[in-house]
């Protein structure tokens, strides 16, 4: 026998797994839904996706160096966030919103708190926000129509609301109009008609499979689920926050949602519509800054879904999705502290 | 007590199990069709004094002194401690400190063999074995040497002395063998399962009770099928076939899988009324009672694909790995690891000259690409080892509180519960040492409990 023994503690075996398979299997996760927005938006959605991830990899490699640690850019993780970043952004923003959305999101969203592991928040979110609160007209205003289809999923000839805008934002204008007591009789029927083409079956097909405007990478419904089937088949994401996320949305969208009183909201279109299966999916299952235990994965799904309703109905935005993650991630280690499972054999207290 | 219902799934399956675990490749095809092959006595043993948990032996021969096999060589000291026993004829040549499988150099009697293989002549088979008192089983086991042959090596008769506030109604064999790669157990229960049954039968005159259960993996086919057939019909005893799945055969699992009994977190399996033995003991056990015989040998399972032949030897305590792997086929290849256990708790060895301990499950060889040597990056929290954890722990959180000095934060979220099993550093992507940190945390815990108890003790 030649050479030395390796002597470490047990476990003496590992299953075939590493940070790289993880992250790596999430942007292979994502191609669906990149090739997806190439053929809705274009072939300027992969040249911001490259420039986001360009981006977010050289701003890792060149802290990394300056911090004299290890560079880890191999590992994907940076790939991941450069991705989501991109498919959070609006698909006509100037080139150079990406790249400063990377450069942030990994300087201050994760190199600053030690890198990989101990960020707080997702930094892809948190990389949006910055931009949402620098460039706001940028970041609201730059949206294409989808090759096939409108901005708001529905066509309706002279109405600007409805072809200037996407499906959640016409949501909000048609429930304004609805709300208001001012609004003209003509403007309240235009609006209920608006309101039953958004919930028709047209509608939500073009939701489905893509054909609308949003964000880069939140069009396709579709190619997102695809990709996530993938990773619930590896066991690279939960089924719980994804699971806890879009119920949550679903029954509270159907309770308090429409805008014509309780129970009249349309759940279908609120999960359909927007950010949230690229968020529920994607981004709140972001294992760093979601909680471990079983439950707190539940606690937090319902959290985003409470939160970004409450968003999409009351708040200043017609899309609550990224701040609600946010928010949840926040609360993450306060979740996974009250959460812990009760240990095999423990006795609980009185019993 | 607690006794919940099945879980979801078990019921479909019919196979009983535990909540968590992992499922590593089983690698028990080397050697699971693989006849026990007696090694014989060696020409020369190296018996440690130290072979169970608890006190170790004091010698009671002196360098030159003739023995016999099964003649004691070491007296136990106090009463979680057993015997030491000569395991071949010959000449003590040495008493000193060697390599121990365990860890370090332990005290050892060296004895060069005769050439022949006679037994003591204190060892005699048994007629009235059948009718003994309890108390005499538990002399005669303790007498025997006889320590948990699982791996734990926790002296038997311990075991088979409950208080008198703890019940036993029940006594589990524990033939699941989850550990990859070792078939000891499965061998002897397809080979000899008469003599398991009697050793069962053993334990339940020992503890006064009736019940029974063999809990057996479903990869077992043959050994459950052995087994059925050496138990008697319609009676207390029975055969419960386990799901395959790391750690069955971890005891709190094993009963909570085959009775729905937890046992309480600190606590023993005599708290739910409850007394586990491997399988091996069992044998043991059945020979030290019927036959007279000590403990001089037992069957593990030499194995890893580097190997030139894995076997399964019954083989004498003291014998040399490096002696057993020469008559396994030697070494065909470039071996990283020589473990002795199995891949998931055994200890990994700096060297092969070390003996068979009472406790010695098997000795695995592991290729370079078979075992982790990668250092281990940062935790990105993907919840694998919470999921994986049979003892429902959060491996992730109290790794972290160990590393941070925070031991008394990580004992209040079960640090001392963990049973260090491996499943949370088995699926952790970032190869994080979680179980290697949870021994250091344990071994720091001792020490500041040590260091208070000192100070109460000096004020």
């Amino acid at each position: 026998m030649n050479g030395r023994l390796v002597v470490t503690a047990s476990p003496h075996i590992r299953e075939d797994v590493s940070v790289e398979k993880v992250m790596y299997g999430v942007v292979i996760a994502l191609v669906p839904a990149i090739a997806g927005s190439v053929y809705f938006y274009g072939s300027r959605a992969l040249f911001l996706t490259a420039l986001a991830c360009v981006a977010a990899l050289a701003t890792e490699a060149l802290i990394q160096r300056a911090r004299g640690v290890p560079v880890t850019i191999r590992d994907g993780s940076a790939l991941v966030t450069g991705i989501l970043l991109a498919f959070n952004l609006p698909p006509g923003v100037p080139w150079w919103l990406p790249v400063v959305g990377s450069v942030f999101a990994i300087a201050i969203g994760k190199q600053v708190f030690g890198g990989l592991g101990y960020n707080p928040l997702n930094p892809a979110l948190l990389g949006r926000a910055f931009l949402l609160a620098s460039w706001p007209v940028h970041m609201t205003t730059s949206w294409l129509p989808a090759r096939g289809g409108t901005l708001s999923g529905i066509s309706m000839a002279g109405v600007d609301a409805v072809t200037q805008a996407t499906p959640l934002a016409v949501l909000r204008k048609v429930s304004e109009v609805l709300s208001d007591p001012s609004s003209t009789t003509h403007q309240i029927v235009q609006a209920r008609e608006v309101l039953s083409d958004l919930g028709s079956v047209d509608s939500l097909l073009n939701l489905f499979v893509g054909r609308v405007g949003g964000c880069i990478g939140e069009t396709s419904a579709l190619l997102l689920l695809i990709g996530a089937v993938y990773l619930l088949y590896r066991h690279f994401i939960d089924w719980r926050i994804p699971a806890a996320y879009v119920g949550t949305v679903a029954v509270l969208a159907w309770i308090f949602g429409g805008p014509s009183g309780l129970f009249t909201g349309h759940a279908l279109f609120h999960v359909l519509a927007g950010g949230l299966i690229l968020g529920a999916f994607y981004m709140a299952t972001d294992m760093v800054t979601s909680p471990v235990t079983p439950r707190g994965m539940i606690i937090f799904g319902v959290g985003c879904g409470v939160l970004t309703t409450i968003i999409r109905t009351v708040g200043g935005y017609p899309e609550g999705v990224s701040y609600s993650i946010l928010l949840m991630n926040v609360a993450t280690p306060l979740i996974d502290r009250h959460t812990r499972p009760r240990i095999f054999g423990e006795v609980k207290k009185g019993e | 007590m607690a006794r919940p219902g099945p879980r979801l799934g078990e019921g479909l399956l019919g196979l009983k199990t535990f909540s968590g675990g992992v499922h590593p490749p089983t690698a028990k095809e080397l050697t699971k069709n693989e006849s026990i092959v007696e090694a014989g006595p060696p020409e020369r043993v190296v018996v440690p004094l130290r072979q169970s948990l608890g006190a170790p032996a004091e010698p009671v021969v002196a360098v030159g002194d003739e023995v016999k096999v099964g003649q004691v060589i070491g007296e136990a000291q106090g009463f979680v401690s057993v015997p030491v026993h000569a395991t071949i004829s010959g000449k003590v040549t040495a008493i000193g400190r060697f390599p121990h499988p365990v860890g370090g150099e332990q005290e050892a009697v060296v004895i060069e063999g005769d050439g022949g293989d006679e037994w003591h002549e204190s060892v005699e088979p048994r007629e009235d074995a059948a009718e003994l008192p309890a108390d005499e089983i538990r002399n005669i086991i303790r007498n025997a040497g006889i320590v948990g042959l699982g791996g734990a090596a926790f002296p038997t008769h311990v075991k088979l002395s409950p208080p008198e506030s703890k019940p036993i109604d029940t006594v589990i064999l524990n033939g699941a063998e989850c550990e990859p790669w070792l078939t000891a157990d499965h061998r002897l229960m397809v080979e000899r399962p008469g003599d398991v049954v009697s050793g069962l039968a053993v334990f339940l005159r020992a503890l006064g009770c009736q019940r029974g259960f063999v809990g057996i993996e479903a990869n077992k086919p043959d050994a459950i099928e052995a087994m059925r057939v050496a138990l008697p019909d319609g009676g207390d005893l029975q055969v419960v076939p386990l799901r395959v799945k790391y750690p069955q055969g971890a005891e709190k699992q094993l009963i909570h899988a085959t009775l729905r009994r937890a046992v309480p977190a600190g606590g023993l399996p005599m708290d739910v009324g409850v007394v586990v033995q491997n399988v091996g003991t069992a044998v043991a056990a059945h020979e030290a009672v019927h036959l007279g015989r000590p403990l001089v040998q037992r069957v593990m399972t030499l194995t890893g694909r580097p190997l030139g032949r894995p076997t399964n030897f019954l083989a004498r305590i003291g014998t040399l790995v490096s002696s057993l792997i020469e008559r396994a086929g030697g070494i065909k290849g470039d071996v990283a690891k020589v473990v002795s256990g199995g891949p998931m708790m055994g200890i990994a060895q700096s060297t092969i000259d070390v003996p068979v301990i009472k406790g010695m499950s098997g000795v695995l060889l592991l290729a370079p690409g078979e075992t982790d040597v990668e250092p281990p990056a940062p935790c990105i929290r993907c919840s694998h080892c919470v999921h994986s954890c049979p003892m429902k722990l959060t491996p992730t959180t109290i790794e972290k509180f160990v590393l941070a000095g925070k031991i008394e934060d990580a004992v209040g979220i079960g640090l001392l519960d963990c049973i260090e099993c491996g499943s949370c550093a088995y699926v952790c992507p970032s190869r994080r040492r979680l179980v290697h940190n949870f021994k250091f945390g344990k071994y720091l815990a001792a020490e500041r409990r040590k260091a208070e108890a000192a100070e109460k003790e000096g004020s």
